[in-house]
């Protein structure tokens, strides 16, 4: 098996990688979602919809500190 | 200290709006200029033989290119930063003397770098190279001034009260981190007086000049790495970050689906780094590297029309404000045109489609589409929903922003239309041969056939401009127009008559 050869098989396994990934994140988003404690993601639209600097966070950063 | 409540501060994002206003009436005027210089070649002349160094199309094409994308676009995307990047991390910049001194400092540079680069390519001082024109001192610039965006970028995530990041923060970091790395590689350079020729002599050449670190092909395949990318991360990507804020924001409309935003986010991360090579079809590249640029442009429809159609079902049973706010108008027009010319892209990108558009017209319509389309359209509504925020006034006038967006639709259309024929017109004349093999027709016989094509494009970049030269006029008029309550900037932007 030359160096080319290699490069071939070695792309073909990188793009095969990838794909997994992607559809393995895109079941992850919609699983998590539907899961007892898992994110809404949908909630996030929020961020923009309710920006004031008054306006309660989505989530904000002092839940951190709390736990 | 006075007890005053918590505000937002918009003193940076003020100044880069001025910029983004400044520098697109001086891109796109230029633009004019030149389409009528290629329609009209006395118009290279016309301040007289003395100056036609200064006025001729070649001298004054990467001033059009520069002042539109790290000009325009470049100030609003940084306008919008200073301004979204508060509002989605709910931290107001008031809040940190630093990111107020970095903000202000990432600003002047810029401006700095606007001159040196406004003079040095107005004397002919180039790298030759497109769209990466400047020479060592002033990428050296350009470095610094991306750095403080970052450290703008992450400094305000440092200290920000929301704890997740919304899509369009996503979308703005990418920005930063692809044209870093985009920008740092294919500038890579040697100035000349460092460099000692064939013939053992030193310090050849000005002190400014520089010539590529990559030779013949390589360079042209990292220029193109570049330069796709460049529309990729300078066009796309911030742009997508404006409307996932300013559409649902301005229609008061939550995003349709947020995983699909964060999906088409990655997937545009994934494929578009890969399509560059469709730059160099039937090039001296290797075959398989162009049939991957091209494959890879094709799979870039699916996040492209993610985002996009994400876009426009975030209007779902909302039709009627398109047609009651100019506002959403400006944006459902840009993310159309964004699905537009992310079909039109992949279709040039195929082998045999790029057999006839390479080299021609076409592809300038093309990103044209997109620019005038997708990425003017989107900034200047950003603009628009920003100001009546920023100066706590309503808009001047919606009549005129009305007939801004009719007039510059149009002109966007005689633009690319023109461009289309002209440019099949032009690959089918190159190709066409007699049964030897002899071409049928000389260069001269194609120029002659798309002069009134090229006429026509410049009657549509006019009629752009000219609503550029409206939208100015409305923002500037807006900064005295009838002030506003907080509770009239919710949602739908206040707009006088």
């Amino acid at each position: 098996m030359n160096i080319a050869e290699l490069q071939a098989y070695g792309y073909f396994a990188l793009v095969l990688l990838l794909v997994v990934v992607l559809y393995s994140y895109i079941y992850h988003l919609y699983s998590t979602d539907k899961k007892k404690g898992g994110h809404d993601y949908e909630k996030f639209s929020n961020m923009a919809l309710n920006d004031d600097i008054g306006d309660a966070p989505v989530s904000p950063m002092s839940d951190d500190k709390e736990k | 200290m006075e007890n005053r409540p918590l505000e937002y501060d918009y003193t940076v994002a003020k100044m880069f709006m001025f910029t983004t206003i400044a520098l697109g009436i001086v891109g796109m005027l230029i633009g004019v200029i030149l389409a009528f210089e290629l329609a009209f070649p006395g118009v290279n002349t016309i301040l007289g033989q003395g100056l036609a160094e200064f006025t001729n199309y070649s001298r004054l094409r990467p001033l059009h290119t520069d002042a539109v994308i790290f000009g325009f676009t470049l100030s609003g995307i940084w306008a919008t930063w200073y301004y979204v990047g508060q509002r989605v991390l709910k931290v107001s910049m008031a809040e940190s003397g630093f990111l107020m001194f970095i903000g202000k400092l990432h600003f002047v540079l810029y401006m700095v770098v606007v001159v040196a680069v406004v003079v040095s390519l107005f004397l002919g001082i180039t790298t030759s190279k497109e769209y990466a024109e400047f020479e060592w001192p002033i990428d050296i610039a350009v470095v610094v001034v991306w750095v403080l965006f970052g450290v703008s970028i992450f400094g305000l995530i440092g200290i920000r009260r929301e704890k997740s990041l919304y899509i369009s923060i996503w979308y703005y970091i990418a920005t930063f981190l692809g044209i870093a790395m985009l920008y740092l590689f294919n500038n890579m350079e040697i100035p000349t007086m460092l460099a000692t020729n064939a013939a053992g002599e030193s310090g050849i050449g000005n002190w400014w000049h520089s010539v590529s670190m990559y030779a013949g092909t390589n360079d042209a395949l990292v220029e193109w790495w570049y330069g796709h990318n460049a529309v990729a991360f300078g066009f796309t990507v911030p742009i997508v970050a404006m409307i996932y804020y300013f559409l649902p924001k301005e229609s008061g409309q939550a995003i349709y689906s947020y995983k699909l935003s964060l999906l088409s986010f990655w997937g545009l991360m994934f494929v578009y780094l890969w399509a560059g090579g469709h730059h160099l079809l039937y090039s001296t590249v290797p075959d398989w590297m162009q049939t991957m640029g091209s494959i890879f442009s094709v799979i870039l429809i699916l996040p492209s029309w993610g985002s996009a159609i994400n876009m426009l079902l975030t209007m779902k049973g909302e039709w009627q404000q398109v047609a009651a706010s100019p506002l959403i108008k400006f944006m459902v027009l840009g993310s159309t045109f964004y699905m537009f010319s992310t079909l039109e892209g992949p279709i040039q990108a195929i082998k045999s489609v790029n057999a006839i558009a390479h080299f021609t017209d076409w592809i300038v319509g093309h990103v044209h589409d997109g620019t005038l389309g997708w990425v003017g359209f989107m900034i200047m509504a950003a603009l628009y929903h920003m100001a009546p925020r920023v100066f706590k006034r309503e808009i001047y006038s919606k009549s005129l922003m009305v007939s801004q967006f009719w007039i510059q639709t149009l002109g966007v259309v005689l633009y690319f239309t023109s461009m289309w024929i002209a440019g099949i017109t032009q690959g089918m004349m190159w190709r066409a041969h007699d049964e030897f093999g002899n071409l049928a027709y000389s260069f001269i016989d194609t120029v002659t056939v798309l002069h009134p094509y090229y006429a026509i494009r410049g009657v549509g970049g006019l009629l752009y401009l000219v609503g550029f030269l409206m939208f100015a006029y409305n923002i500037y008029k807006t900064m005295s127009a009838r002030p506003v309550e907080e509770s009239e900037l919710q949602n739908a932007s206040p707009m006088g008559a």
